[in-house]
């Protein structure tokens, strides 16, 4: 998936502090954007359709749980690739294909090409990366983390 | 640590998102012969035990206008970086901070640390802070930024069951 920029009047005050809360966290209560309307002054009804009219424009990757796949007993590890850049969509395309592919991003970089790999079990991280390394004709550089030093409350890429 | 059959079914049901709907754990538990009292207890149990990181709402960075974002990649002296690497990752404006291999001689940097700001110029000042923490320590740098988002889905379970 590759979304352009929105024309930047598309969304208003009211759909950027949506967006804002709601990367916090969403209520597991019976009415849940009842809940979280409330704290931004909003009827549930409202909500739900400025949610519905987001995600239909495009703003929205993602609206639910976030899994994670070593707590699940699976596990997941950074990648890298350098596609050489006449097949960059190709590459893409593959990738995307893939569901084990939590995010990947272009940057600017002779390794070019990042992503994620989350996988159920710990051991399929290999398997799928040489796959992929065959499809692709490419080496994947494997990147797992060796040891973290905090995780702060940035925002996650 | 895992989960079982039903939780899994729960968590693949809400990939392509929550339902749309004023209940919609109701709506979930109607999908897969639950309550919503069971739905609601099973997510709140994996939450609880981190299988699920949080139930949010991802923006489109893309979509939106992305702000900078870039990783800062620095080549530490292995002997320092288990003292350094904690003082990055405290800085408050430093996001992910953690250890990975190195490629030689490709790729000379150990220690990742994930920068945000409104624009490059933001970034690069946040960088420089971390370079004068570094210090001698730091043989060398990169940073690489993020030209476009090409997948954002968060983790996706195969159909099938495993």
């Amino acid at each position: 998936m590759i979304a352009w920029p929105l024309p930047p009047d598309t969304l208003d005050e009211t759909d950027r502090r949506i967006l804002d809360a709601l990367q916090e966290g969403f209520p597991l209560t019976s009415r849940p954007f009842a809940a979280a309307g409330a704290a931004l002054g909003l009827a549930e009804g409202e909500m739900i359709e400025r949610i519905a009219a987001l995600r239909e424009m495009g703003a929205i990757t993602r609206f639910g749980p976030f899994f994670d796949a070593a707590a699940m007993g699976g596990d997941f590890c950074l990648c890298a690739m350098a596609v050489p850049a006449g097949r960059f969509q190709e590459v893409a395309a593959l990738l995307n294909r893939r569901c084990e592919v939590e995010h990947a991003c272009e940057r600017s970089h002779a390794l070019n090409m990042w992503f994620v790999l989350a996988v159920e079990t710990a051991d399929d991280i290999d398997r799928l990366a040489t796959e992929i390394e065959s499809e692709s004709g490419l080496a994947i550089l494997r990147f797992p983390e060796l040891a973290a030093f905090f995780v702060g409350f940035g925002v996650r890429a | 640590m895992s989960i079982d059959a039903i939780d899994r079914r729960l968590l693949a049901a809400t990939q392509a998102g929550l339902p749309l709907t004023p209940e919609p754990y109701a709506e979930l538990g109607r999908w897969l012969d639950l309550g919503e009292e069971e739905v609601i207890d099973r997510l709140a149990s994996m939450q609880a035990r981190g299988v699920i990181r949080r139930i949010a709402l991802a923006p489109n960075h893309d979509a939106l206008g992305l702000p900078a974002n870039g990783v800062s990649v620095w080549d530490v002296l292995d002997s320092e970086v288990e003292r350094l690497g904690p003082q990055v990752g405290a800085l408050a404006f430093v996001g992910h901070c953690c250890l990975r291999p190195r490629f030689l001689p490709l790729w000379p940097y150990n220690l990742f640390a994930m920068l945000h700001g409104a624009g490059r110029e933001e970034v690069e000042e946040k960088r420089a802070v971390i370079a004068r923490l570094l210090g001698p320590a730091c043989r060398g740098q990169d940073i690489l930024y993020s030209t476009r988002i090409l997948k954002k889905t968060g983790m996706r379970l195969k159909k099938t069951e495993p």
